[in-house]
């Protein structure tokens, strides 16, 4: 680690006042990881790239953007129209938000899968859950920048929720508008939130790193890594994987952009807002869904607002409420169960947050509610007293020994793996 | 263990894809499907239809439609040249000013100048029509779902309303239009036009020649975006392969290793 294990002399000099060159050498080259991560592991560095390609195209959009009632509609079609490869850029950003969210979603169920939230990665766990309450923060307001109807009404509802909260709830919609209506002063706030906040993503990424940093990566086993013959250094063993998963995920990205750029987006945001006219459905983008049917499917309004938000607030407990000591869902037979059908119940809110809250889907929307937290709150408390888990491997290098391989296609892919 | 991991990115990914398009689909019409053809991943417009289509929109829809966000320069797309340009907006009297003498003043429109709408605003719009509002154009086709389905399907869908349903004055049956009442009088019968090329001007085909105009002023850079598309689908599908068959060369010793 020392500074003259660079060959260039500049490099050297620098280092030697400033490690960075070191610490870069340190924490992204020589970076030890365990060997066996799969390709779940990619979606850490895509969200990354992914927040990145968000903030250049945003900053660039808002070079041409106007944050006004009477423009921001136009001065969108103008960049569509008008600015040199705008519609490319306009695309790419509200793509991104949706890819975003697929990475950041795929990242997250993984960390459940795998146990990824346990000791000692608790505050990374927590962090990223930070993150993520900033990125539907962050995408909420951009949704609103376009001033469609969907920006209009979505705005709208959503700050409504607000006015729920007891004495203090009118007083804080009208702090949040600005006024006495969704109008020019909440766009203008939440352009300039909309602006900030993914800075403020970029300071907690870092922290989520550093955090990551302190213990390396969990891995599919979910046991600790015993040394050296466990681990690879991240470069250029890992650098090329999140390479090659970058080069499909762009592939996946560029197919929507260009080919089917409107297909995550609503029509009626093609519709300048209009305070007049409510649409007939106002739905939230589809990343919202699930939680958007959380707060449908209970009756009363503050109870549905507290149920959103518990929502997200049940996953910063969740590594006290899991105190399985195994990791890896793969050696944990019953929770394996429960996990996918804590997967499907997700998927069912999300589809529930896109139909009317009428008749059956109403009935649907509840069960999937209660189902939620009755997983966190019941199913994974008792789990991890109740569940008894399938032996350990004894390292990531060492083949697994006695009879654990019961499961057929249990067995199959810690040998695969292991040996 | 593997394998019913491995469906869970697409399981992800495609219920991100059906749910909005489940909840975008709404209504309770079906429409009339069409080979449109900018759809499709080599998409491009047709030029003669687009011309056919805007000589239709001037004729027929332009009483009282808007096309505030096409400029008489955007034509160019449509296949007209300058001089062509410049003769199409010197039709039009556009508002310009204020000159020295602080005075508003008409003149000859220029390509520069957006197509001028038919009435100065909204509530203009509103008392010439009984109360509707006849929206801009412009975007129409992608601000409704199916938009060029729709578009189609809604100019030739009128209908006598069903026995027993009854029409308010000043509304019109259209199987189309969600609720089938619609403000909007019949605009096409068949023969409304009359075609320089002798193209055929039944009720079908002007709305065909429609829905192409309008799908390119909705989204003008459609073909610049798909060809641009193809080539960055090339590129990347490449650089995929190139970056797998890296990476089984870098992990090789890894591999080797454990096996």
């Amino acid at each position: 680690m020392s500074a003259n294990q660079f060959k260039n002399p500049v490099v050297r000099w620098i280092d030697h006042r400033l490690p960075i060159f070191s610490f870069l050498n340190h924490e992204a080259t020589e970076y030890p990881t365990p060997k066996n991560l799969n390709y779940f592991w990619n979606f850490g560095s895509l969200a990354g790239i992914s927040l990145v390609i968000m903030i250049i195209t945003g900053i660039v959009l808002s070079m041409n953007y106007t944050a006004h009632v009477d423009y921001a509609f136009d001065s969108v079609e103008r960049i569509m129209r008008d600015v040199n490869h705008g519609w490319l850029l306009r695309y790419i950003h509200m793509n991104g938000a949706s890819f975003f969210f697929i990475v950041v979603f795929i990242h997250i169920f993984r960390g459940l899968y795998y146990g990824s939230y346990k000791a000692p990665r608790e505050l990374l766990w927590m962090l990223g859950v930070v993150i993520l309450l900033l990125m539907m923060a962050t995408a909420f307001m951009g949704y609103v920048l376009p001033w469609g109807q969907m920006s209009f009404w979505g705005a709208t509802v959503i700050t409504n929720l607000f006015s729920a909260l007891p004495f203090v709830g009118e007083g804080i919609v009208t702090w949040l508008w600005g006024g006495f209506s969704v109008d020019n002063p909440t766009l203008n706030r939440f352009f300039s939130l909309h602006y900030l906040l993914p800075f403020v993503i970029v300071g907690v990424v870092i922290l989520h790193l550093v955090a990551l940093h302190r213990f390396g990566s969990n891995n599919p086993l979910g046991i600790d890594t015993r040394g050296p013959q466990d681990t690879i250094p991240f470069h250029p063993y890992y650098t090329i994987k999140d390479f090659f998963g970058l080069s499909v995920f762009l592939t996946f990205f560029a197919a929507a952009v260009f080919f089917f750029p409107n297909f995550m987006g609503h029509p009626d945001n093609y519709i300048p807002a209009n305070a007049l006219q409510t649409p007939a459905h106002i739905v939230p983008e589809w990343y919202f869904l699930p939680f958007y049917a959380i707060l449908r499917a209970v009756p009363d309004k503050l109870g549905g607002v507290l149920a959103m938000f518990g929502a997200i607030a049940v996953l910063f407990i969740l590594p006290w409420l899991d105190s399985s000591p195994v990791r890896s869902g793969r050696f944990r037979p019953i929770f394996k169960i429960f996990f996918w059908v804590f997967f499907a119940d997700c998927l069912v809110l999300g589809y529930i947050g896109a139909m009317p809250a009428e008749g059956i889907y109403v009935v649907i929307g509840r069960v999937a509610t209660v189902w939620y937290f009755l997983h966190f709150l019941l199913i994974l408390p008792i789990l991890s007293v109740a569940e008894t888990p399938r032996p350990l491997p004894q390292s990531i290098s060492t083949p697994i020994f006695g009879g654990a391989g019961a499961m057929a296609g249990a067995a199959a892919a810690p040998k695969r793996k292991v040996e | 263990m593997k394998k019913p991991i491995l469906t869970l990115a697409a399981a992800v990914i495609s219920a991100s894809f059906s749910l909005p398009a489940l909840s975008a689909g709404g209504g309770d019409v079906i429409l009339r499907q069409e080979e449109w053809s900018f759809s499709g991943p080599f998409g491009t417009f047709n030029k003669a239809s687009m011309q056919r289509g805007f000589q239709a929109y001037k004729e027929v829809c332009a009483g009282c439609h808007s096309m505030n966000y096409i400029a008489f320069r955007n034509l160019a797309d449509l296949g007209y040249n300058e001089a062509e340009i410049k003769a199409i907006a010197a039709e039009y009297e556009v508002e310009d000013g204020p000159n020295d003498e602080g005075e508003m003043f008409m003149r000859n429109g220029i390509p520069a100048d957006r197509i001028p709408a038919p009435y100065p605003n909204e509530l203009a719009a509103r008392a010439a029509n009984n109360g509707a509002y006849p929206p801009d154009l412009s975007l129409i086709v992608k601000a409704r779902a199916n938009g060029a389905d729709y578009l189609y399907s809604l100019l030739t869908s009128y209908e006598d309303a069903p026995a027993g349903t009854v029409v308010p004055e000043g509304m019109y049956y259209n199987a189309a239009y969600s609720g089938h009442m619609i403000a909007m009088p019949q605009p096409l019968y068949g023969d409304d036009v009359e075609y320089a090329d002798g193209a055929d001007t039944s009720m079908d085909a002007v709305a065909k020649d429609l829905v192409n105009f309008m799908a390119w002023a909705a989204e003008p850079a459609l073909e610049e975006r798909k060809r641009m598309g193809v080539a960055v689908m090339i590129f990347l599908v490449l650089l995929s392969g190139l970056s797998f068959g890296a990476m089984r060369f870098i992990w090789a010793d890894v591999k080797k290793a454990e096996a």
